[in-house]
């Protein structure tokens, strides 16, 4: 047997344990997509590099450790640390999950009611399951991705948002989901975001880790936008570099409806991000942006599936790397239009910047186009810091490592900007900042 | 202020700079002018310190310093200031920003206070009044989308904000008509002061209509060629660079002076 299905069978011997924990709580829903979650997940097993999708990422460093599930009990987490997570600077609901579970003591709305439901899934599976048979699982496909089988394997609680009919939400959402603790622990988010008709809000679904330990968080999203919704969703991964991270989102847009993910990964030890953003309607509009920066060994693999099904969508790409150390990123983005999908308008572009000589960066972009009558483009490329700018700034007195600092950070900004609201585009810049910092850019 | 003796340099494999002599004083105004490729930029950017210019011969003195060893952040430190020919662009640096951190290293250096952001607001505002910049050119990018004139406006803005000793001004009136033309040399001329002097480059005489110079020196292939009073631009003017290399540059030199 090899490592990889070692790493599976300790996964899975870990399903009767985790049985008795959950008891019999569940709608019969829930316990198929556990059941098929499982199912997938053995045949499946661990992807090796073998496979085309996983070429550039070694999932060996998760299958060599033997992480445990992490379950509903967990090392208190003090109100500090929590206050310095958040954002004061704009007045959002705060939404605290500790690997995987909501804590309401630590959570802090201040949405009007009615104006939006953030619950629990696993207060939902009880009391509204309806709201679960139509959309949780229904998005993801765990046939696909191991990862994503993984999750509903062991499907117990997570974030379920949302907003009502006409709903204009003038503050974010920010769901926190802390992965907690000091040994080797596997915990796995999972989001649904449902933007009913006529809707607007801004959702962060934030990702931090806190305590020593070594952590893997394998986190599971689905969002669906319905007709003329308007959606941002803010994907923040800030874990610890002893953390791995896979994350798997996955979209699905209804008549004329606007999504705009913005995907800034900061942390982590092996990064995987998939993105699978399906335009199942006309006129739907879907801008998929992201920023990753890695430091030190940092592997950080980003895969994105545009996938235009139908006539008159229009999506954005712009996705930046930024490389320091000795890390390595991938982008590999797919746009998919199929034979339907005339007067398809779609456009990707991939830069990166590689920061530092050992750093390294591959970049794929791909398109599929089925339909004749379509616009679409893409652009990838990978460069240094501009030595002419980087001149200008020292003639006016900048010294060398700050002028650097400041580059960088400026590479980042063209997608930021996009952020839903100014403070949070300085938030997520200051993070960055702090990151570069920490990474020996700027001093 | 700044001493060249024979200055000797190259550019990657090209040697460029064939041995200058150049002697600016405090207050004084110099002109560079000479036809293109002469080494006119070469000798900016040397001043200023460009990575990829290399002096080969001879030395460059700044207040008695030898710059060669200076990195050209702490050559802006001390008080010498390049006027880009190309102004850079540099997208996703704010130029507010750019200005203020520029400003506040100078001032970290000369051991006086940062200026906070209200302090730093009024000043910038002030100066820009000088040069006729419309205020959203701060909330831009640097020089991202900025015309020529307003690139050029740019860097006056910086230079009065800054208050070098040794103003280096490489082609600044290269594509400015002439309204953008005079408010650019109002910029300069409101920096002259018997410390500050000022190195002027430029192809064309216009410029020293505008800013008057003390010495007008004539740069060909590598060389001081000639070297006079500010008269010695309209003769250029009327008889161009041409005649300068049928001559011996030694014996022309020598007949002016």
């Amino acid at each position: 047997m090899s490592e990889l299905d070692l790493a599976r069978d300790r996964l899975l011997a870990q399903t009767s344990a985790f049985d008795r924990s959950v008891g019999e709580a569940g709608s019969p829903h829930l316990q198929r997509l556990r059941e098929e979650g499982r199912s997938h997940f053995a045949a499946l097993g661990f992807p090796s590099t073998r496979l085309e999708e996983w070429r550039y990422t070694n999932v060996g460093p998760i299958a060599a450790t033997d992480f445990r599930l992490a379950g509903r009990e967990h090392a208190p987490i003090p109100r500090e640390v929590v206050e310095a997570i958040s954002f004061p600077v704009f007045a959002c609901s705060l939404f605290v999950f500790v690997n995987g579970y909501l804590r309401p003591e630590l959570s802090a709305s201040r949405v009007l009611s009615g104006e939006l439901r953030v619950e629990s899934l696993a207060r939902l599976r009880g009391e509204d399951p309806a709201v679960l048979e139509r959309h949780l699982g229904r998005h993801t496909d765990p046939k696909q991705h191991a990862f994503a089988a993984l999750n509903s394997a062991f499907l117990d609680d997570g974030a379920v948002v949302t907003i009502p009919r006409g709903a204009r939400l003038e503050n974010p959402v920010h769901l926190v989901f802390i992965s907690n603790g000091e040994g080797v622990t596997l915990s796995q988010p999972r989001v649904l975001v449902v933007a009913e008709e006529d809707s607007r809000a801004v959702v962060i679904q934030d990702h931090v880790s806190v305590g020593e330990g070594c952590h893997f968080t394998n986190s599971v999203s689905e969002v669906v936008t319905h007709a003329n919704s308007d959606l941002d969703l803010v994907v923040l991964q800030r874990e610890s570099d002893l953390t791995h991270h896979v994350s798997n989102l996955t979209s699905r847009q209804e008549r004329s409806s606007r999504l705009k993910t913005h995907t800034v990964t900061l942390g982590g030890s092996l990064v995987r991000n998939d993105l699978r953003a399906l335009l199942a309607d006309e006129g739907a509009e879907c801008v998929v942006n992201g920023v990753f920066l890695g430091r030190g060994d940092q592997r950080i693999d980003n895969h994105t599936v545009v996938d235009h099904a139908v006539p008159h969508g229009s999506s954005r790409q712009l996705y930046k790397g930024i490389l320091c150390g000795k890390s390595k990123g991938v982008f590999r983005g797919r746009i998919v239009v199929r034979p339907d999908a005339q007067k398809t308008d779609a456009v990707q572009s991939n830069p990166n910047l590689l920061v530092t000589d050992g750093a390294d960066v591959n970049s794929k972009p791909q398109l599929e186009i089925h339909a004749d009558d379509v616009k679409c483009s893409h652009g990838s490329a990978i460069g240094r810091l501009d030595a002419d700018a980087l001149f200008y700034l020292r003639s006016r007195g900048i010294d060398q490592e700050r002028a650097r600092l400041v580059l960088t950070r400026g590479f980042a900004v063209e997608v930021l900007e996009q952020l839903p609201a100014p403070a949070l585009r300085d938030v997520a810049l200051d993070l960055l900042e702090e990151r570069l910092r920490d990474a020996g850019v700027g001093s | 202020m700044l001493e060249i003796v024979n200055l000797h340099a190259s550019a990657g494999e090209s040697s460029i700079l064939k041995g200058i002599d150049l002697t600016i004083r405090p207050g004084e105004v110099h002109a560079v002018m000479g036809p293109n490729g002469s080494g006119k930029s070469t000798l900016a950017n040397l001043l200023a310190g460009r990575p990829g210019f290399e002096i080969t011969e001879g030395e460059i003195l700044y207040e008695g310093r030898d710059l060669s060893a200076i990195e050209p952040e702490e050559r802006a430190r001390e008080g010498i200031f390049l006027a880009f020919q190309y102004p850079v662009e540099i997208p996703g640096v704010g130029n507010h920003y750019f200005l203020k951190t520029s400003l506040n290293a100078m001032r970290t250096h000369r051991g006086e206070e940062e200026l906070d952001a209200m302090d730093f607001l009024e000043l910038v505002r002030e100066k820009m009044k000088i040069v006729d910049m419309p205020e959203d050119l701060m909330s831009r990018s640097i020089n991202q989308g900025f015309s020529g004139g307003e690139k050029k406006r740019n860097e006056v803005l910086q230079m009065l904000l800054l208050e070098p000793r040794l103003c280096i001004l490489d082609e600044t009136d290269s594509g400015l008509d002439i309204d953008a033309l005079r408010v650019v040399a109002t910029g300069v001329n409101a920096l002259r002061s018997p410390e500050r002097s000022l190195l002027v480059i430029t192809h064309y005489q216009r410029l020293l209509d505008y800013i008057v110079p003390d010495f007008v020196h004539v740069l060909s292939e590598g060389r001081i060629a000639l070297s006079g009073e500010k008269d010695l631009a309209l003769t250029l003017e009327k008889k161009g660079y041409g005649w300068l290399e049928k001559a011996p540059p030694g014996a022309e030199s020598a007949a002016i002076q």
